[in-house]
This record gives structure tokens, sequence and C-alpha cells, in this order.
């Protein structure tokens, strides 16, 4: 399958430094404290945040800081082939690096004892799940209130279009924000998060293979995604409560 | 008058050799970032940031409205909508309660206006009965609200709220966690439920006490 054209247009005639598109709605639920609605390509995710509240059971708590529960989770229809409910590994894996990016944004001492519960529900999946369900979170986190040093923002990277001729990988090219097909039929995926006033890095996962070059060139690429999905972040919390202010001006 | 700014998590306010961090902040190498959604306040030299949502952040000496969790052989839990539930001991009651009795004077459901005690550390909470106008709720209705709108429900000094009720003669107690107490006839109160949703969707407007006497004029 070719993913890439001569000329870099990619299957859904993306450039390699474009995003898919990308919807963000803050403040969808009524019964969690704050929460949030991302579409990501096909990925179709929500977001709900509980809490500050007393961890149970007790031996969970941490007498000087909160701790953070992500919870990542996939509908039975999220895929083609029905997805047998429950947490498996994969989700377990992505629950547990999704909760410590999370966990170094959010000012946890303020509430000792105390749990942050954050849902993520991936409702439809298309490749970069966990970014999309990571980039959600965070915008409900804010919605809830919940006192944090950054909004963290998620995105991938990636290598796609090399061949292996007698053995040796030839070409291939670093592609933002992986579709579907080149993240089941391409070289390589690296989703990264980071703390975008900073660029400190939360996460960074890798699938594949990559040289040391095209590493620091994806790292760099999937950092400008970052910047460009917090921008949307940020604009979806300020449409949901910019509204009220500008009326009574 | 300048207009009321939304600022968001880790978004930028100052640098701390100029300004003075408040509430909502964080100082990191020197400059002072916003800790919370909500709206920017600078007066003087302070700068804040008031939230617009999230859990009541208990506060000694606040007057809050809670409602009984559980009752253990000497004490209560009692929920008052904190991340934490606060604890009611027998020796913060106006009774003389026989170890055990607890459950005759309040049970799991139960409301009652408390104050809160004090604050540890560890964030555990007590609360007191024993002080004036601290007693267990009977009848009229609690609604919640959230807890950052009651400043904005009882007005300067109170000027909200009495003007709500001087025009329905409702009797209406406001806890600082958001939850409000309401005793009237149903007319009445439906009035006071519908003043309050006003304050709520426009808590950030000016001249707020105006429009809020224009509705209830309008329903009487």
């Amino acid at each position: 399958m070719k993913l890439i054209d001569e000329e870099g247009r990619r299957l859904d005639g993306r450039r390699f430094d474009e995003l898919r598109k990308i919807k963000i709605e803050a403040g969808v639920l009524h019964r969690a404290e704050g929460s949030c609605y991302l579409e990501w390509g096909g990925n179709k995710v929500v977001a709900a945040v509980y809490g500050p509240r007393e961890a149970v059971p007790r031996h969970t708590q941490d007498p000087v800081k909160a701790v953070v529960n992500a919870r990542y989770n996939m509908a039975a229809f999220s895929v083609d082939d029905r997805k047998k409910p429950g947490p498996d590994r994969r989700s377990r894996e992505i629950s547990k690096v999704t909760s410590e990016a999370l966990e170094r944004v959010i000012i946890t001492d303020l509430f000792p004892r105390a749990s942050i519960d954050v849902n993520i529900e991936i409702l439809d999946a298309e490749a970069g799940t966990r970014c999309a369900g990571l980039t959600a979170a965070a915008v409900a986190l804010a919605d809830a209130g919940i006192p944090m040093r950054d909004i963290p923002v998620a995105c991938a990277a990636g290598k796609i279009g090399a061949e292996v001729v007698d053995g040796e990988v030839k070409g291939g090219y670093v592609v933002l924000d992986l579709g579907k097909d080149e993240d089941n039929y391409g070289n390589a995926d690296l989703p990264i998060a980071i703390a975008p006033r900073t660029d400190e890095i939360l996460l960074l996962q890798m699938d594949g293979h990559l040289t040391y070059e095209e590493f620091e060139q994806a790292l760099d690429l999937a950092m400008k995604g970052c910047h460009i999905v917090s921008k949307l972040q940020r604009e979806a919390l300020l449409n949901k409560y910019r509204p009220d202010l500008e009326e009574n001006l | 008058m300048q207009a009321r700014k939304i600022v968001l998590p880790g978004e930028f306010l100052g640098e701390t050799r100029s300004l003075k961090a408040g509430r909502g902040t964080f100082i990191e190498h020197g400059k002072i970032y916003a800790m919370i959604l909500g709206i920017f306040e600078r007066r003087g030299k302070l700068v804040q940031v008031i939230p617009i949502k999230g859990r009541y952040e208990p506060v000694e000496g606040d007057f809050v409205i809670g409602i009984i969790e559980e009752a253990m052989p000497s004490s209560w839990l009692v929920d008052i909508n904190a991340p934490y539930p606060a604890l009611l001991h027998v020796s913060e009651t106006p009774w003389d309660i026989e170890f055990g009795d607890t459950e005759k004077y309040l049970k799991t459901g139960d409301s009652i206006m408390a104050k809160v005690l004090f604050i540890d550390v560890e964030k555990k909470l007590q609360l007191t009965l024993n002080d004036r106008n601290l007693y267990r709720i009977r009848g009229g209705h609690i609604i919640e609200v959230e807890p950052s709108k009651v400043p904005r429900i009882i007005g300067k000094k109170g000027s909200m709220i009495n003007l709500i009720k001087r025009y329905t003669r409702c009797r209406i107690i406001v806890g600082q966690n958001g939850r409000i107490w309401l005793d009237g006839d149903d007319k009445s109160i439906a009035k006071v439920l519908m003043a309050i949703k006003l304050i709520e969707e426009e808590s950030v407007s000016y001249g707020l006490t105006n429009k809020v006497e224009n509705l209830l004029k309008m329903m009487t």
C-alpha cells in the first residue's frame, strides 16, 4: 500500500505536517464536575472529571497529595470487530500513562487524601485515541475548575512509506498525526503529551523504529502539532464561558 | 468599566516584582500564573482569579448547610459539598447525648446549619452546632448552586438576599458551601428560584441587583 506519494500527499490528502480535523466542546455533561467532547478525525471521545473527593478505598489515599485516577475505556462499538468490554492490557497501560501525565500538571498537594477521577470514553476509534483521550481529559479538568500548572495536550507524529530492500530500510517520511491506515501499515508512531507553556514532556511512547535523526524530526513535528491543538483547547474553554461575559458588558 | 477577562490554567498574569499573587494563582520563577479557570481580577497590586466552577473550599468559621451521611457512636459524618466529609462530634452539639445514642438526634439524611470549627493540615474538617442560629433543619427546601456564586447571591452586605426576601417574604438562609435553605409558600419559592437562576446565569454581569429587582417586580 502506498501511504504517501512523490508530491508528499497522504492517503486522505493531507501534507506531512497537517493534522486531521479537530472539534472540541467543553462542559457537555451535567452530572460530572467537568467534561469535554472531542472529535479528532474519526475519533470521538468523551471525558468526564469527578472530584477532588475523598479517595476510597482508604489505602489508596496519599496523606500529602491527591491521587489522579484516569480511566481509559473503549466502547464495545468503537472498533470494527466488537471490542470485548472491560479493561485489558492495552487500556490499563493507557490509563496509567495518562494518569501520570495529568498528575504532573495538576497541583495535587492542595487536596491531601483526595482523588481526582478522570473517565475517558472512546466512542469511536480511528488511530491516535490516547492522544485524543488525554487532550479531552485536559479540557475536562480545566472545565471542572481543578488547579493546574498548565493545560496538557497530546499529539503524535510517525514515519510512513519506507520500503525494505534486502533487509535494509529505505526512504520513508516523517509525518504528523497518523491516520488509521498510516498507523496500521506505517513504520513508526510517536505519541507525546506536553505542557505547552514550558514544553515539558509528560508522555512519550514509541511504536516501531526510527533513526536518531528521524526521532528528533518526529518529536519536533509532534511538538508543533501539540501547540496547534493547545490553541483549539483554549478556544473551546473560552467559547464555553466567554459568551455570558460579553452579553452582559 | 473594564471588561472582565476569563483566564485559563497556566495563563501568565504578571511578574512578582510588581504584583502580588492572590487566590487562584501560583508563582513559578518569579512569574505569576493562573491556577484555575476563572475571572481575572486586579485590585491595586493584588492579582487573583475568581473561580467559575469547582468544589466548595471550606474556611474556618464559614456557615454551611450540611447533610448527615452517617451516624457513628460519638460523632456524625456530614456532607458539606467539600472534597472531604466533615466530622461533627457530640461535644460540639447543644445536646447531652449518651454514647451510641447519636441516631436519636440526627440520622442519615437530616440537614443541619453548622459552622466550620477547624481544618487541619490533612484537611480533616470539624463542624460545630454550638453557636447562635445553628440547629437541625426542619421543613423547607434545600437547593444547591455553584459555591463560587454564593457571594453574588448574598450581594454587598446582604443587599441581594435582602432584596429577594423583601419581595417574596420567604425565609432564606444561604450556606457558604452553595446550599440554600428556603421556606415559604409554593408561589414565593418559585419566585426565589427564578431570581437565583437569574443570578447564577448572569453572575458576571454588572447591575445585577437591578435586574433581579425588575424580575421580582414583574412577578408580583
